[in-house]
């Protein structure tokens, strides 16, 4: 098979998905390419899995233009699913088999053959670390297994691209720095990743190129230190607890730009230094000095902050 | 407003496709043969001993035939319509929305028409083995013609295939399964009732009569029976091309629910 390198493997253009009156995705445009990882990330509602679905081919869009891997979606949807792996929000294994059998029958939609099978499904519990629990029934798995066999499942079919509609929301540190790794081993084989997340951790750690998403709008795109230069100052110094209104008013003074989001209060500088030298003098509460990152993007493009 | 041109009435492909989604739901049922092969034999057995023996005492002859005899030919078309109607709502029903099992098939090149052909498939062969079972009950019983009994499997097939479609388009609009009450007491149990299983239709009034033309299972019974019992057939061809509306209209009708339903 022929990969052009330049040709990116999804293009959409004024993408546009209605409810009803609600619209769910605004008129979007973005090109993801080949062999990188693209987030989509953004807060509750904002049109995330809404967008995955319109790539999948699942949900009819109401406007603007779509391809996958060089092919209109949806009319060529049945083509570029038979390419592509989707681990969705939602758990969707089947609860009547057990580990290794989920594997064996999804890849039977896909018209491998079972000769094929059998070896594929061996490498792919070793790769989800789930080998001693082959023959396991699914609702006998954790959280975390049941995402690493659904990742698994995603990659019968040797996709070129994998799409993960928040792979990691609701499972403990420890299995989410596990998929990661498994993520990243993906990346390195040279299968894209469209992934979506409000972690910006997960963000930060993952995604090449990344659109920043709310109320079906694209805020801004761009690698996360791409975003971070061209949107906040390098360093932050937040305040927790009720502002002091003088001591505000002089940091104000001090080439220092500050926003209050809920009870704190984030202080925006190129240099923190002589900042916290001063805050160091009068301040006795919680200071947190850290570098600016995605949050403080969000923050900043949409005056509201992404964590609950 | 008229929400049924709002569907997608797009045809439907059939593709083999449809196939993998008939050996994901063989697979599940060979781990239940055991409780699955009780009630497809303990049923009819029942209802044959009890009501083909018990009744069939005081009845004596009906339509020229023994009554058990007339009973276990009519149970035979009966039981596929039962067994398909409950696999083609609760089954389908399950797999559609509670267990999710039709997103993670969408995810596939699977699109909705080859997996309710594959349902559609399934709840047919199901119909099949229900058949099978008390075509071996009625046999032991001695009311069997003979081999040619077994041409009834394919018709109970098609049978199968006309009553699958309606199914699965009640649990296409479904919200829960208290929904299907609705398709039991209104249409599967006046079926049973009106179509020719326990006594002749000619006993019924006319306009009774007329209106079970219109059912599916009045025709399944009369293709049913005569090759059980080893009788000669009339009206082949009409009452095939019935089952055969029935099993195509409501296909395509369950295809444009379902999209509906998924594909939003
Ligand atoms: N089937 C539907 N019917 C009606 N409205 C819908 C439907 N699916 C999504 N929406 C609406 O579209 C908007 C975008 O939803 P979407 O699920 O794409 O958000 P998301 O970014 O994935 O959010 P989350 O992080 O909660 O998963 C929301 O306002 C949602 O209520
Ligand atoms: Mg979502």
């Amino acid at each position: 098979m022929i990969h052009n390198e330049a040709i990116p493997v999804v293009r959409a253009q004024g993408l546009r998905k209605c409810f009803g009156r609600r619209v769910a995705v605004d008129g979007i445009d973005f090109c993801i390419p080949r062999g990188l990882c693209f987030g989509f990330l953004g807060p509750n509602g904002a049109g995330k899995t809404t967008t995955l679905r319109m790539l999948m081919g699942l949900s009819p869009k109401d406007g603007g233009e779509l391809t996958v891997l060089g092919l209109p979606v949806p009319e060529r949807a049945r083509e570029t699913r038979a390419r592509v792996g989707l681990v969705p929000q939602a758990d969707t294994l089947d609860p009547d088999f057990t580990v290794a059998e989920n594997l064996r029958v999804y890849a039977g939609y896909f018209r491998i053959p079972r000769a094929a099978i059998d070896a594929r499904i061996d490498e792919l519990l070793a790769f989800a670390n789930l080998s001693d629990r082959r023959d396991a029934r699914v609702e006998t798995l954790s959280g975390g297994m049941k995402r690493r066999l659904t990742i698994a499942r995603a990659l019968v079919n040797d996709p070129e691209i994998v799409i993960l509609d928040e792979p990691t929301t609701g499972l403990d540190p420890q299995v989410r720095h596990v998929i990661w790794g498994r993520l990243a081993e993906l990346r390195a084989r040279g299968v894209t990743l469209i992934l979506t997340t409000h972690y910006m951790e997960e963000a930060e750690r993952l995604c090449d190129t990344l659109v920043v998403m709310d109320q079906g709008r694209i805020l801004d795109q761009g690698s996360p230190s791409e975003l971070v230069a061209r949107h906040v100052e390098p360093e932050v110094v937040e305040l927790r607890g009720a502002p002091d209104e003088a001591l505000l008013a002089r940091l104000g003074g001090m080439d220092a730009r500050i926003e209050r989001h809920g009870s704190s209060v984030y202080v925006y500088t190129q240099d923190a230094a002589p900042l916290l030298a001063h805050l160091g003098a009068v301040h006795g509460r919680a200071i947190l000095h850290r570098p600016s990152g995605l949050e403080d993007v969000f923050l900043r493009l949409t005056g509201r902050e992404l964590r609950e | 407003m008229k929400p049924w041109l709002d569907l997608d009435w797009r045809l439907p492909r059939l593709r083999r496709d449809a196939l993998a989604v008939w050996r994901r739901n063989f697979l599940v049922w060979q781990r239940i043969i055991g409780p699955a092969l009780v009630l497809n034999f303990g049923e009819p057995l029942i209802y044959l001993l009890g009501l083909g023996l018990g009744l069939g005492a005081f009845v004596g002859e009906v339509g020229g035939l023994p009554y058990l005899a007339f009973l276990a030919s009519g149970i035979v078309a009966s039981s596929a319509m039962v067994t398909v109607s409950y696999e083609g709502m609760y089954s389908v029903y399950t797999r559609m929305v509670p267990q999710k099992t039709y997103d993670a098939l969408l995810a596939t090149p699977l699109d909705i028409d080859d997996i309710l052909a594959g349902e559609m498939l399934w709840c047919a062969s199901k119909g099949v083995i229900s058949a099978a079972a008390i075509l071996l009950v009625a046999a032991a019983l001695g009311v069997v013609g003979g081999f040619g009994a077994l041409w009834a499997l394919p018709v109970v097939f098609l049978v199968g295939l006309a009553f699958a479609g309606p199914a699965m388009a009640m649990s296409a609009v479904a919200g829960n399964y208290d929904f299907f009450n609705y398709y039991f007491v209104l249409v599967v149990t006046p079926m049973f009732m009106l179509c020719g299983v326990f006594y002749p239709l000619d006993t019924l009034p006319a306009g009774v009569q007329s209106l079970a033309q219109w059912l599916p299972l009045t025709h399944a019974v009369a293709l049913i029976r005569p090759l059980v019992l080893g009788l000669p057939s009339s009206d082949v061809l009409l009452h095939l091309g019935v089952l055969f509306a029935y099993a195509l209209g409501f296909y395509l009708l369950a295809v444009a629910l379902v999209r509906r339903r998924l594909i939003v």
